[in-house]
């Protein structure tokens, strides 16, 4: 395995250079197809339509006054923001991107994703309370629930998928949608699925932790500099994150017709996945903290476990 | 006026003839001065026993008498005077009360536990004449900063800075204003705790995207949801009433644009109605047809920001672009027309500033062609939401008891179920000759209110192209001799003209002697301008009601029980602007 060494580090460089990227390249794509659904130009003066914002965000961000407020609580308000990258990054290592591009083949890569998605929590969670801002508190306590809750719709609704695929590896997940994609007999799993990652990743619609216009910025109101950098990454690599599990469980990852090699198939699968996220920023309204969690657990819910039951029952059938 | 001697027949009745001293005024209101003993009396009488009662509490506010030219006016001497205005939905019929309080700092019986509305009116009274009301629950300052010393529409208390010493910020004055500004619960008469949970206060405002301005609201809260919500308003306050003490009857006219700041030139209206009743002008047709024309566009345009800022308030991100360009639109009519945009200070005394230009058709044509399929679209995008609904179905109810009770009018009003418009049942500048309806819902709450909103400007619309078609020709003046700036076209063709006009153009007109009241249908609900003229080149006293100060008032009573979320729905279909409320 002498031979293999170099590759694998090739690959982890790789895969991290090119989130961090898209994380970046997305604040530009955001904002520029915002614009266009709003009848308005967004940003078009630095670079070529606009590209060097992305430098000049970063830039802004890395020197902007990394303030930590005197009443809050120093250690952990430090730490909230690296929390939510770093288990959004190493939800990365599970991705199949193409056969042969993935950092780490796990037998149970399925269940390291949900774990790595449970950490994000804690980020709002901590810093929301480390904050130590009324603001923030009521941010942290409304995405404390919302993520804890649709975790399990989210965790429920990939049972499916596995059931159907039967393994916990994402490779071989992949490689069972070489018939059939399973978004077509997984229609209500995947409908689940998607909501459930919207309120992972707290994007509007169900940008309830944030509610820019209740809570001002909700969890990370006293954020400022690079660690609300952190946060603001954090998302973008969560709503790539999300599009991208969509892709591998539902939308047969990379595979596709012969004239474009696998990881095209998989960039534009997920591209298209990242202009939903966007498409849904520009048009939804946000609905009530209390309405979503009703929706969860009154609807969602029973829904998911229903489709779990028709799926295994069909499974068992199909197979006896 | 039939109307009027009978309920002075019934109150003299009541009350004995030697009561009540009737007093003529402009706007042919009957107005009554009241011995100060019996006003609770008879505002009680009024209110909820007389037939065909005055349910609504209009207006209250109060005139500094102390410096007053009172010339031939035989009326009762008193160094302050409090107006009551009172208004009867069943007799369309408003009535003026007026009590003479002697003294330098008097004290009158509070009415707030006649009217709920009568609370912050009182308190406004109190803050700018330093007159305190016995028996009010939280008698302190409402607009002003609680610091600030003496009561700035007594007429001793400067009106301009020069007027007042070098301003300078010692270090106790420091430690003062700081300690002003600390929270205490319990100067807002809020509890930290209840027998079964601590509660927690935040602070929204007067910096928050939710509150569309400057506002201050105190929330008493009991985990997400609201116990108590406290309005602390007055950082948007600009002294409006006093600078028209000191400006003259037509430089003060820019200012009123800046009143509710959405409303453009409607708010010139509201005023230049009460200025023309003083001077008994009658304007031409075409004047008519042009103040009402660019009153309902600023009408389209002051709902349109309302319903992009709605939206945007429940989370929905687009329509506040789409609806501000469509906004856009409508400036580019009235830039054309008037040259300005939001403040346009376009209508004169006895006039408009300039008549028509060429060309204004197509503007207002292609305008007209457009916005109804845009308004179609935004009913499939906003209003049609569900989750827009979930969020506004509901939410912020009150009744048409309640809304009266509070002084609520305008659309907020209509969203109750009642068809109250100025426009048609006390039609002013020509409304008379429109075709138009009177939108109306009928659960008064979040989303009723959207849905009449939204029914005005299709109406909006019809009376603009109404305007359109029917456009007569004429002057764009008055040739009435207080028209201001007067009309050139025979100052040199005889002398009276010419000093006439040379008078008017230098010191500006002098207004006779003698008080109106106006009010109109502006975009928030019923604007009435109260002025007071002692025959002078400037207002004696110029009074602002202003629908969004009640609207706001009622804010703690609607939004109780429902969540921090609900409140922004809440303020958002509200419709108010700060200007609107503080003045």
């Amino acid at each position: 395995m002498e031979a293999a060494a170099p590759n694998y580090f090739l690959i982890i460089g790789g895969v991290l250079f090119v989130m961090l990227n898209v994380a970046a390249a997305l604040i530009w794509i955001e904002r520029r197809m915002l614009a266009l659904w709003q009848d308005r130009y967004g940003p078009n003066r630095a670079g070529p339509f606009g590209l060097l914002i992305i430098a000049a965000d970063s830039l802004k961000l890395f020197f902007k006054q990394d303030w930590t407020p005197p009443f809050a609580d120093k250690p952990v308000f430090v730490l909230a923001p690296a929390i939510v990258v770093v288990s959004v990054l190493l939800s990365f290592v599970v991705i199949p991107f193409a056969p042969g591009i993935i950092v780490a083949d796990l037998n149970i890569g399925l269940l390291f994703f949900l774990a790595m998605s449970s950490m994000g929590a804690y980020s709002i969670i901590l810093g929301g309370w480390a904050s130590n801002n009324k603001y923030s508190l009521l941010g942290a306590m409304r995405g404390a629930a919302q993520m804890i809750s649709y975790e399990v719709f989210m965790g429920l609704a990939l049972m499916g998928v596995v059931l159907m695929a039967g393994s916990f590896n994402l490779r071989e997940i992949v490689e069972a949608q070489s018939g059939l994609w399973f978004f077509i007999p997984q229609i209500l799993g995947f409908v689940i699925f998607f909501i459930a990652g919207i309120a992972e990743t707290h994007r509007l619609p169900l940008d309830i932790p944030e509610a820019e216009s209740e809570l001002i910025a909700g969890f990370h109101s006293e954020y400022s500099g690079m660690k609300f950098g952190m946060f603001f990454i954090g998302e973008y690599m969560g709503i790539t994150l999300i599009s991208c599990m969509v892709v591998t469980l539902y939308f047969g990852g990379w595979l596709g017709p012969d004239f474009l090699p696998p990881i095209v198939w998989f960039i534009i699968k997920v591209a298209a996945f990242l202009m939903i996220f966007i498409l849904l920023r520009a048009s939804m309204p946000r609905p009530r903290y209390d309405q979503l969690m009703e929706f969860g657990w009154k609807i969602l819910l029973p829904l998911t476990l229903l489709n779990l039951m028709v799926t295994a029952a069909v499974v068992l059938w199909l197979e006896g | 006026m039939e109307n009027n001697s009978s309920t002075l027949l019934q109150l003299q009745t009541r009350y004995g003839e030697d009561t009540f001293t009737q007093q003529t005024t402009k706007d042919e209101m009957l107005t009554l001065w009241v011995p100060m003993d019996k006003i609770v009396d008879v505002l009680t009488f009024l209110k909820k026993e007389v037939t065909e009662p005055f349910k609504l509490l209009f207006d209250l506010t109060a005139i500094d008498e102390r410096t007053k030219n009172r010339g031939a006016n035989h009326v009762p001497k008193s160094s302050f005077t409090l107006v009551y205005h009172l208004f009867s939905f069943t007799r369309n019929e408003f009535i003026r009360l007026k009590v003479g309080l002697v003294g330098d700092f008097p004290t009158a019986p509070s009415i707030s536990s006649l009217w709920a509305n009568a609370n912050w009116y009182e308190r406004e009274v109190y803050d700018m004449f330093g007159i305190r009301f016995s028996g009010h629950p939280h008698m302190s300052r409402i607009l002003m900063p609680r610091t600030w010393v003496g009561h700035p529409l007594r007429k001793e208390h400067p009106a301009r800075a020069t007027e007042m010493g070098p301003f300078q910020l010692y270090d106790d004055k420091v430690d003062l204003e700081q300690a002003a500004l600390k929270f205490n619960p319990e100067e807002w008469g809020l509890q930290r705790q209840s027998d079964d949970s601590d509660f927690m206060f935040l602070n929204i405002g007067p910096q928050h995207p939710g509150t569309h301005g400057v506002l201050r609201i105190i929330l008493q809260l009991d985990g997400e949801d609201i116990v108590d919500a406290i309005p602390d308003i007055g950082f948007h306050h600009r002294g409006a009433e006093k600078m028209g003490e000191r400006q003259s009857w037509h430089t003060y006219i820019p200012y009123t644009d800046r009143i509710d700041y959405l409303g453009g030139v409607m708010n010139n209206l509201a005023y230049l109605q009460g200025v023309e009743k003083l001077a008994g002008i009658e304007v031409p047709e075409r004047v008519k047809y042009i103040r009402v024309m660019l009153c309902e566009l600023f009408r389209i345009a002051s709902h349109l920001v309302w319903y992009g800022t709605f939206a945007q308030d429940i989370g929905q991100l687009s329509p506040v672009f789409y609806m501000f360009s469509d906004r856009e639109k409508i400036f580019d009519i009235i830039e054309g027309i008037c040259g300005g945009r939001m403040h346009p200070n376009w209508f004169r005394i006895g006039g408009v500033a300039q008549d028509l230009p060429k060309g204004w058709e197509a503007l207002v044509q292609s305008f007209i062609d457009y916005f109804p399929k845009r308004l179609k679209e935004y009913d499939n995008m906003v209003m049609k939401n569900s989750i827009f609904k979930a969020r506004t179905v509901g939410i912020g109810i009150f009744t048409l008891e309640e809304a009266i009770e509070w002084g609520v009018t305008g659309p907020n009003l209509r969203a109750c179920g009642m068809d109250w418009d100025f426009r048609k049942k006390r039609p002013y500048s020509g409304y008379e000759m429109f075709d138009f309806e009177v939108p109306t819902a009928s659960n008064g709450d979040c989303y009723d209110r959207a849905i009449v909103r939204v029914a005005e400007m299709r109406q909006s619309l019809r009376i603009v192209e109404q305007c359109l078609k029917n456009m007569p020709d004429g002057p764009f003046k008055s040739d009435h001799p207080l028209t201001t700036p007067p009309v050139k076209k025979n100052t040199m063709h005889d002398i009276e003209t010419l000093i006439t006009h040379f008078l008017g153009v230098s010191w500006g007109p002098v207004i006779p002697a003698g008080e109106a009241m106006s009010c109109i249908e502006a975009t928030k609900g019923a604007n009435g301008y109260y002025l007071t003229s002692d025959g002078n080149t400037s207002p004696y006293r110029v009074r602002i009601r202003t629908p969004s100060f009640p609207h706001m008032q009622m804010l703690p009573y609607i939004s109780k029980g429902y969540t921090v979320a609900d409140l922004l729905s809440i303020l958002g279909a509200m419709d108010y602007v700060l200007a609107d409320i503080d003045r």
